[in-house]
C-alpha cells in the first residue's frame, strides 16, 4: 500500500487531480450546509450578474442561485457517474469473466453479444434508453451502464484468458476447488489493477454522458444537476451568459481531475506498463 | 490463392458478419419499442382526444398488435427489411421520408467534421511527436487533455456566446439564413458560414483523440526496428519522420476514424440541438420532445446500421492500407 501511494504521488497531475476531487466530494456532501435552500427555489432577484444581488454566480431568469445549483448538482454528477461505472463494471466483469475463464462456444456467444452493444452508437442508445423508461435517476444509470459494460467485458476477457493457465490455478484445479471460487477468489484478483484504472475513466465518461441527457431534458426532473442547469439556461445566453458557463467549468474540471486520477493509477497499479513507454 | 481474391473472400465474409448484428439490433429495436409504455393505437387515440375501447381494439386489429409478439417480431423484421420504418404520427409522414429529408445536413455536418479532425489531429500529433518534451508537446498534450473533459454541448454554447453574440461573427444557429432567399454562390456562403461553429464544436474532441492517438503511434514507430535501420542507411531524420514513420503511424488512426463513427453520431444530437442544425440529431431531439418513439427507434436503426457499414468499408481500406494484413 505504501509502495503504491509513492508510485502515485510520483505523478504530480494525479495527486492534484485526487485533491480536486477530494473537495468536490467535500462540496457534495456538505451541500446542504452551505446552501440550505432548495436550489429550485426563487431566492433573489433574477438575471443578477455574477457577484451582485448576493449571488456569487449570478442567478438565472427566475431568480434561483447558480452556485447553489453547482453545489447541489455535485452530488447527482458524482453518485450517477460512481453508481453508473460500478453497475457496468459488475456487469462487464461477470461477461468477460465467464467468456474467458470457459472459452468455446459460451465465450463465441458472449462475446457477439458485447459486439452488438459496441456496434451500437452508445449516446443515442442511452437516449432512447431514458426515453422509454421515462427519467429518473435509476434510469439513467441503467441506461448508462447498459451503453458502458462492453469495454469492460473485453478487458476482463482478456485477463481471464491470460491467468486461467497459469500454475496457480492449475494447483486450485487439483485441489478441487469449484469453478466459481477460482474465478471469483483466485483469477479476479489478479486482474483488478486494470478493472480499476479503467473503471476511474469510465467514472469521467459517465458524468459526461449524465450532463449530456440532462442537457436535452432527460435529467431526473426532481433532482438539481449540473447538465440540467445548462440545458435551461441555454435559453437566456444571450442576457445571462453565467447560468450555463459556471455549471459546464464544474463538469470540466471534475472531469479532468477524474481523468488525472486515472493515469496517476495506472502509474502506480501498472508500473511496467509505464517502463515499457 | 492470390491476393486479391483472398480480400475479395474477406470482404465476402466480413458482409455476412454483418448480418447477425444488424438482425440483432432489430429485434433489440423491436423489443425496446414494445417496453414503452402504450402502443401507436394509444398515441393515435390520445391525438384524437376521445376513442371508444371497440374502435381502439379494431385499430389494433389494423397494425396488427393483436397478434402475439413472435409474430409481431416477423412483421416488424419485413417491414424493416423492406426499408419501411414505420410511421410518425407527429408528423403525419413515414420515417424513412423524414430521415431521407434530414439526412443531407447530417452527412454534411460529419463530412467536415471527420476532415477537420483526423487532418488537424494528424498534424498535431505528428508535431507533438517531432517535437517531444518541448513547449509546444506540452501545450498540445494538455489542450487535448482538457478537450477531452469539455462537454460537448457547453462548448458550443460558449462558441455561440463568444463568436456569434458578442464578436457577430458566425449566426447562432440553423443551416440558412431564412430571410434571404440566396441562390448559387451566395447559398454555399451562407451555409459554410452556419456551418464553422457546429463543425468546430464537434471535431473538437475527435481532434483531441487522434492527437492523442497520432502522437502515440509516431512514438511507438519510433521504437521500431526499421527506424534504426534507416538511420544507419544514412537518412536524414527528416526524412525518416516524413516518408518511413509517418505512413506506418497512420494506420491506427484509420481504423480508430472508423470505430468513432457511432461517436460522433451521438455527438452530432447534442451539436446539431445546440445549434438548430436541421439534421437527424435534431430530428432525434424534436422526436424526444413530441415522444415520437417511431421516429426516434428509426433514427436509432439507421445510425447503427451505418456503424456496421462504416466499420466494414475501414476493414476493406485497412485491407489495402497494410499489405501485411492477414486476410484469411
Amino acid at each position: 500500500m505504501g509502495n503504491f501511494w509513492s508510485r502515485y504521488k510520483r505523478n504530480h497531475a494525479a495527486v492534484f487531480g485526487l485533491f480536486v476531487i477530494v473537495l468536490i466530494i467535500v462540496m457534495a456532501i456538505t451541500a446542504s450546509l452551505l446552501y440550505p435552500e432548495d436550489p429550485f427555489r426563487l431566492v433573489g432577484k433574477p438575471l443578477s450578474k455574477p457577484l451582485t444581488n448576493g449571488f456569487l454566480l449570478g442567478s438565472d431568469s427566475l431568480g434561483r442561485d447558480v452556485a447553489s445549483g453547482i453545489v447541489h448538482g455535485a452530488k447527482t454528477s458524482l453518485l450517477i457517474g460512481f453508481v453508473a461505472t460500478l453497475v457496468s463494471v459488475f456487469i462487464g466483469i461477470f461477461f468477460g469473466a465467464f467468456a474467458g475463464y470457459f472459452g468455446g462456444l459460451i465465450d463465441d456467444i458472449l462475446m457477439r453479444v458485447t459486439e452488438i452493444f459496441q456496434t451500437i452508437p452508445s449516446f443515442i442508445f442511452a437516449i432512447l434508453l431514458v426515453a422509454i423508461m421515462k427519467p429518473s435517476i435509476s434510469s439513467i444509470v441503467i441506461a448508462i451502464a447498459v451503453v458502458s459494460w462492453p469495454g469492460v467485458a473485453r478487458l476482463v476477457r482478456g485477463e481471464f484468458l491470460a491467468v486461467k493457465n497459469r500454475e496457480f490455478v492449475q494447483a486450485c484445479h487439483t485441489l478441487g476447488m469449484s469453478d466459481l471460487r477460482i474465478m471469483l477468489w483466485e483469477i479476479l484478483p489478479n486482474c483488478l489493477s486494470p478493472i480499476i484504472v479503467v473503471g476511474s475513466l469510465m467514472v469521467a465518461t459517465a458524468i459526461l454522458i449524465e450532463s449530456g441527457l440532462a442537457f436535452l431534458g432527460l435529467g431526473d426532473p426532481n433532482i438539481m444537476s449540473w447538465g440540467f442547469l445548462i440545458g435551461a439556461g441555454r435559453t437566456m445566453l444571450r442576457s445571462a451568459w453565467w447560468v450555463c458557463t459556471f455549471p459546464g467549468v464544474a463538469i470540466l474540471i471534475t472531469v479532468l481531475a477524474i481523468n488525472l486520477i486515472g493515469e496517476g493509477l495506472n502509474d502506480a497499479l501498472n508500473p511496467r506498463l509505464k517502463e515499457r513507454q | 490463392m492470390t491476393r486479391s481474391t483472398k480480400i475479395f473472400k474477406y470482404v465476402g465474409k466480413r458482409l455476412l458478419q454483418g448480418i447477425p448484428i444488424i438482425l440483432a439490433i432489430v429485434i433489440i429495436n423491436f423489443f425496446l419499442l414494445n417496453l414503452a409504455e402504450g402502443d401507436a393505437v394509444d398515441v393515435l387515440a390520445g391525438e384524437a382526444g376521445s376513442a371508444t375501447p371497440e374502435y381502439m381494439e379494431q385499430l389494433r386489429k389494423k397494425f396488427g398488435l393483436d397478434q402475439p409478439l413472435p409474430v409481431q417480431l416477423m412483421v416488424y423484421l419485413k417491414n424493416v427489411l423492406s426499408l419501411d420504418l414505420g410511421y410518425s404520427f407527429r408528423h403525419d409522414m413515414p420515417v424513412n421520408e423524414l430521415i431521407y429529408d434530414r439526412f443531407a445536413a447530417t452527412g454534411l455536418l460529419m463530412a467536415s467534421t471527420i476532415i477537420l479532425a483526423v487532418g488537424f489531429g494528424i498534424l498535431l500529433g505528428l508535431l507533438a511527436a517531432v517535437r517531444l518534451n518541448t513547449w509546444k508537446d506540452a501545450v498540445i498534450t494538455v489542450f487535448a487533455l482538457i478537450t477531452y473533459a469539455t462537454p460537448l454541448f457547453w462548448v458550443g454554447l460558449m462558441m455561440i456566446v463568444v463568436f456569434s453574440l458578442n464578436l457577430g461573427w458566425f449566426p447562432t444557429s440553423g443551416m440558412t439564413n431564412v430571410a434571404a432567399f440566396y441562390e448559387g454562390w451566395d447559398y454555399v456562403v451562407d451555409v459554410s458560414r452556419h456551418l464553422v461553429l457546429p463543425t468546430i464544436t464537434l471535431s473538437l474532441f475527435y481532434l483531441a483523440l487522434y492527437t492523442r492517438m497520432m502522437r502515440a503511434s509516431m512514438l511507438e514507430q519510433y521504437g521500431q526496428d526499421y527506424v534504426v535501420t534507416a538511420r544507419a542507411k544514412g537518412l536524414t531524420e527528416r526524412r525518416i519522420t516524413y516518408v518511413h514513420v509517418l505512413r506506418n503511424a497512420l494506420l491506427p488512426v484509420v481504423t480508430m476514424a472508423g470505430v468513432q463513427v457511432g461517436a460522433l453520431i451521438g455527438g452530432s444530437v447534442i451539436v446539431e440541438s445546440v445549434f438548430a442544425w436541421p439534421g437527424l440529431g435534431m430530428l432525434a431531439f424534436e422526436s424526444l420532445f413530441a415522444r415520437d418513439l417511431n421516429l426516434l427507434l428509426g433514427i436509432f436503426l439507421l445510425s447503427s446500421m451505418l456503424v456496421v457499414v462504416v466499420n466494414l468499408i475501414v476493414d476493406i481500406i485497412y485491407c489495402f492500407l497494410d499489405p501485411r494484413i492477414e486476410v484469411n
